[in-house]
């Protein structure tokens, strides 16, 4: 569905030396991306600040034209065929928006129709169905500018999915939003993921919503790939551990040692332990049972925010 | 994929579609149409007074009576026409918005041009209709001898707003190069008001600075032009020639808009938004 091959945007930036001279530099914002995404897939496309993500984005849309590389989105190539790309794609903005402003939710809605040229049966029915979804009904007659932020990325997620496009492109969708909102957008997008005919590419700040939609994760830095795969692979990469966590009645009288098991700390009755290479916390957990009484037990799992808080700290210092 | 039918017909409804919003949207703004009513009516009294002690009985082929209805119909023609409106544009370009633009399967001309003659359809109906009623009300208005020229007087006011809407999209579109459109919009807020005979007929002028004006900038067709349609100041075939001056500039302002947007979407997408 999206395939790019050695994808590089270079930008030229120009910087004020001394009084009257300017200093021209070519940076490159994306620098070699490769990746192929097959039809269905949901893909969390992560890094920091200006790591590249809005620019690759922007150039699988058509919207920027690639230095170097080959892209291909829907068998077409972006810039060049960006108006029946556009036909086949959605695209959500979490800072932009694609709805009329002054206009009620409901025109929006069909202005689309007309711009995307869906048929109206098709069109209502997909209404109908987000609009059940995302809990729309008593919205639509309301002027998109007196909605909530929560109330438009729901009109905005619509907005997106009304042609049935093959690939959704979300910038950023939850950004700003309460819980309540992100959940519901979380929610709707799981449910759309599982359906598997439209192909998700998520771009975020907000790891849980990583966490709750996407099974392979692609993380950029300095405008080039560092990771392409699980969040499982990803915490073994980068020697994330399971952690034990075990709260005593009294000490131990000797310590429990396991092969694959380290005590990584303990401070007074509480013991933390650490499962190194996909250990169970099984036989450890029967082990601490038999040795001592326990009041209380966590198995504690390594958080996606600390990997990868660690993996741009090594880009910035690397 | 949606099973999208093709063809002509189905792009004139997405043209329909989108005239029809841009006249559900103006609309909604009340209270600003109920101003700028009055501020049109306000200033075409100004004007009348003025150009009546200017013109007498009779001056540059107006009678009195024709210099009367000229005031009223192109105070009229003022937010009808879009000689100060924005298009949003500019603004789209600043914020990065008209990213969304861009990412949709319509030209963004097409799309800024229906949306303005829906704007126009309703001013037409409050901001033509109130002054011109005032006028009619206050004044002794020469209304139209030849059946004819009221159709022909539609045809030229819409020409007329299709070449404004050039102008302005120019002005906007230069955001894509300045990043900011204010410059461009002082000149031509600047031009729109001097030099289409907002303040008085160009006819006024010196004939071969007239005819500068005539031939080389596309100013005097967009409110002289279908003022002099309305009030006969040609004959009908007169009428015809300046209805026909109209489309052509209309044809070649929505050429050099659509021509600006290409090379405005190429610096875009080359150089990042």
């Amino acid at each position: 569905m999206i395939e790019t091959a050695g994808l590089r945007k270079e930008f030229v930036v120009s910087a004020k030396v001394g009084k009257l001279r300017r200093e021209r530099r070519v940076v490159a914002a994306v620098d070699g991306i490769d990746l192929r995404v097959e039809r269905g897939e949901t893909l969390g496309y992560l890094g920091p600040n200006g790591a590249g993500k809005s620019t690759t984005l922007k150039m699988l849309t058509g919207v920027l034209t690639p230095t170097a590389g080959r892209i291909s989105v829907c068998g077409l190539t972006p810039v060049p065929q960006r108006t029946q790309l556009a036909r086949r794609i959605g695209v959500v903005f979490g800072q932009r928006s694609q709805l009329w402003w002054d206009l009620p939710l409901r025109d929006s809605f069909d202005l689309l129709r007309h711009i995307y040229r869906v048929p109206a049966p098709e069109h209502a029915g997909r209404l109908a169905e987000c609009v059940e979804l995302l809990d729309l009904g008593p919205l639509l007659p309301v002027p998109v500018r007196q909605l909530s932020l929560g109330q438009r990325m729901r009109g905005e997620l619509t907005a997106a999915l009304l042609h049935r496009p093959e690939v959704l492109f979300l910038d950023e969708p939850t950004i700003g939003l309460d819980v309540v909102s992100k959940q519901a957008v979380r929610e709707f997008l799981t449910q759309l993921g599982r359906r598997g005919d439209t192909t998700l590419i998520l771009t975020t700040h907000d790891l849980a919503d990583i966490e709750r939609l996407c099974r392979r994760l692609v993380i950029v830095d300095h405008g080039r790939v560092v990771h392409d795969g699980t969040a499982e692979e990803l915490h073994s990469r980068y020697g994330s551990r399971r952690r034990v966590v075990v709260d005593l009645d009294e000490p131990l009288a000797e310590p429990v040692t396991l092969p694959g098991v380290a005590l990584e700390s303990a401070e007074g009755l509480r013991l933390t332990y650490q499962l190194v290479d996909g250990t169970n916390a099984g036989a450890l957990v029967a082990r601490l049972a038999a040795a001592a009484s326990l009041r209380d037990l966590a198995v504690v799992e390594p958080a996606i925010e600390d990997v990868i808080a660690r993996l741009y700290a090594r880009g910035a210092t690397g | 994929m949606a099973n999208h039918s093709a063809g002509a017909p189905v792009r004139y409804r997405t043209f329909i579609a989108l005239v029809s919003a841009g006249f559900r949207r103006y609309s909604t703004y009340r209270q600003a149409t109920l101003a700028g009513l009055f501020t049109n009516v306000l200033f075409g009294f100004m004007r009348t007074y003025v150009l009546l002690a200017v013109v007498g009985r009779q001056a540059a082929g107006y009678d009195a009576r024709q210099i009367v209805t000229y005031v009223w119909v192109s105070q009229g023609l003022i937010a009808t026409v879009g000689l100060w409106g924005e298009l949003g544009l500019a603004d789209r370009i600043r914020t990065g918005d008209v990213v969304a633009d861009l990412l949709r399967p319509v030209p963004p001309v097409f799309a800024y041009l229906a949306a303005d003659l829906g704007r126009a359809g309703f001013a037409a109906l409050v901001r033509f209709v109130g002054p011109v009623l005032v006028g009619a009300l206050a004044f002794d208005l020469r209304w139209p001898q030849r059946p004819a020229t009221y159709p022909l007087f539609v045809v030229s006011a819409v020409l007329a707003t299709v070449i404004s809407f050039g102008c302005r999209y120019l002005t906007e579109a230069a955001a894509y190069w300045l990043l900011d459109a204010r410059g461009p919009r002082i000149v031509w807020a600047l031009c729109s008001n001097a030099l289409t005979g907002l303040v008085f007929p160009l006819s006024f002028l010196p004939g071969r600075v007239a005819a500068v004006l005539w031939t080389a900038t596309p100013f005097p067709w967009l409110l002289q032009a279908p003022a002099d349609v309305v009030v006969e100041r040609h004959s009908a075939g007169g009428a015809l020639v300046l209805v026909a001056g109209q489309a052509g500039w209309a044809g070649l302002m929505l050429a050099v808009a659509g021509y600006a947007q290409r090379l405005g979407t190429r610096r875009l997408v080359v150089q990042g938004g």
